[in-house]
């Protein structure tokens, strides 16, 4: 294939809140705003726009791709929403990758927004519209369901102790307290804590869970020409991956996540990755509840099946460890606006491959890290591969 | 550069801004009503209900037997014609104790949804469901149990056809 390098050269993104008094447009826009900012760029050098944002049952705007729009900067441009759940906030990048490596623009802004906190009194009761109307929704399912029997039988599968998921929790919730824009960052949690937690559908447990919030995130991406004007320390897309799985969730293997490991393979593949539990040095897998991140860990190929939280026993998943997982705080720290906080995931990358991660700085100057987020209805996985 | 930046943009509310009125907000509600048809393969998934079978599709290609049946099979994208009645029995994959409701409301006795194998479909291949007539804590994975329907003049061609699976008194 020949594709053009992209490179990301500039990021911003907002606080991560319970509830934020801007709206959904206006979040959008402090994010685009600062990213423009941090590679002095305007919307004149702007060509396309690609926007992530989840389920529009979330705002109760039909359309809110194009709703958005004007806060994203997308007015007299090319512009383009992806919504594939969870997973958006690292799609949307993928999205933004090909734009510029088909070489049809040299600089696109990506935007990435969530907020949650309008559906009321809870925006978990939103999310009941994911189920089949006929075979599901008739048993009243609360998305908590679909976690914890996937987390049950995961534990089950390969006898997996809670204790030991719950380190987890404990370590991304404390690297999320170096994060000045993390909603539930805690340099003092426990084990104790999250396993002394109010039990919602066990084995999830309250401190499993990453929180519901209102946040934005944007992304400049150019290509080399570009780059090398405007940056001299750009941070490249060296590789990417999507893949989806059977949308009959009950019909398959729920203590592996397969499409992830498709996902990964094609982001290796391109990113002429070999081993990647050296190569890559540091990992953001997504982490809405605890146990997701060492499911993911486990399609990424970073780590044996059944063997993920072994890496965080070990202290080889700690900041300072040999392969850092989740060094922002991750979704159980910084916060969980769905699109938003996988693109926060790319942002960390960026800032970490810099050298500008500031208390969160991964030591020994890493040189490429992976980003992966999950969703759809249960059954998508997407990877980015990032170096310098 | 979040090493160079004090101040992130974004202002957190709290739930107590709405209350007391010291914001501006908008409240209204969205009503939504959908007559879905069943289709062809669900169509014929809950008339068996209705009559107290659990139906299931085989593929001719790939021979593997699904639950709920489908027209194509997804591994080979050829037509699934053949329907086949399963057992009312299966084992549990994995289950749940739920404490709180779809809307969030905490309950004292939990709800306990599964995923169940059906026997005779596929292996893993499972439809979810609720576990009852049976002591939470008793829940394993690997449990047989059996449907428990509603009686007959009752069903109304509807997965709450079933009640829920209950622990299988093996004979
Ligand atoms: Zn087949």
């Amino acid at each position: 294939m020949s594709m053009r390098k992209v490179a990301v050269v500039g990021a911003g993104m907002t606080k991560f809140v319970r509830r934020a008094q801007e709206t959904a447009k206006e979040l959008s826009w402090q994010a685009a705003h600062m990213a423009l900012e941090s590679c002095e760029m305007t919307m004149d050098d702007i060509e396309a726009v690609c926007l992530g944002t989840a389920p529009d049952s979330f705002d109760g705007i039909h359309m809110n791709g194009e709703y958005l729009s004007d806060g994203a900067g997308a007015w007299r441009k090319p512009f383009m929403r992806s919504y594939v759940g969870g997973g958006t906030g690292v799609f949307v990048p993928i999205q933004g990758w090909y734009h510029v490596a088909s070489g049809l623009f040299d600089v696109v802004l990506v935007v990435a927004e969530e907020k949650m906190s309008s559906y009321y009194p809870h925006a978990q009761a939103a999310f009941l519209t994911i189920f089949d109307h006929t075979t599901e929704r008739p048993l009243k399912p609360n998305l908590l369901w679909i976690f914890a029997l996937e987390m049950n039988r995961y534990m089950s599968t390969y006898g997996i102790r809670k204790e030991d998921i719950a380190l987890v929790s404990v370590q991304h919730k404390r690297n999320a307290a170096d994060h000045p824009c993390a909603l539930l960052g805690d340099p003092n949690i426990t084990v104790e804590d999250v396993l002394n937690s109010e039990t919602l559908a066990w084995p999830v447990q309250r401190y499993d869970v990453s929180p519901v919030s209102d946040g934005a995130v944007a992304l400049v991406l150019a290509a080399e020409h570009v780059t090398k004007r405007v940056t001299d320390k750009p941070v490249w897309i060296e590789g990417v991956g999507w893949n989806l799985d059977t949308a009959h969730w009950t019909n398959r293997d729920l203590a592996y996540p397969r499409y992830v490991e498709y996902a990964a393979r094609q982001a290796y593949e391109m990113a002429g990755i070999k081993e990647p539990r050296k190569e890559i040095h540091i990992a953001e897998p997504y982490d809405p509840f605890d146990y997701k991140a060492l499911h993911h860990l486990e399609g990424l190929q970073l780590a044996d099946r059944g063997q993920a939280a072994q890496l965080y026993v070990d202290g080889v998943a700690a900041r300072d460890g040999d392969m850092p997982v989740c060094p922002s705080g991750g979704l159980l720290g910084v916060g969980n606006p769905i699109a938003a906080a996988g693109l926060m995931k790319i942002a960390e990358l960026f800032w970490q491959l810099r050298g500008e991660a500031g208390e969160r700085q991964v030591p020994g100057q890493p040189k490429r890290g992976l980003a992966q987020a999950w969703g759809d209805l249960m059954q998508v996985g997407t990877v980015v591969i990032m170096g310098r | 550069m979040t090493a160079n930046i004090k101040e992130f943009p974004g202002t957190p509310l709290s739930e107590q801004d709405f209350a007391e009125g010291n914001i501006l907000f908008n409240y209204d509600e969205l009503r939504g009503h959908f007559a879905w048809d069943t289709g062809i393969a669900i169509g014929r998934y809950l008339a068996a209900l209705k009559e107290g079978i659990i139906l299931g599709a085989r593929c001719t290609t790939c021979r593997k037997i699904v639950v709920p049946p489908r027209i194509v099979c997804e591994w080979c994208f050829r037509p699934m014609h053949e329907y086949i009645p399963l057992q009312d029995t299966g084992t549990v994959n994995t289950f749940s104790l739920c404490y709180v409701t779809w809307d969030v409301k905490r309950i004292e006795e939990p709800e306990i949804p599964a995923v169940i194998e059906i026997d005779g479909a596929s292996p893993l291949h499972g439809i979810m469901h609720m576990l009852g007539e049976v002591d939470p804590p008793k829940v394993h994975i690997g449990m047989r149990v059996q449907a428990v329907w509603k009686p007959a003049e009752e069903r109304e061609g509807a997965v709450t056809d079933i009640l829920y699976f209950r622990p299988l008194q093996e004979v």
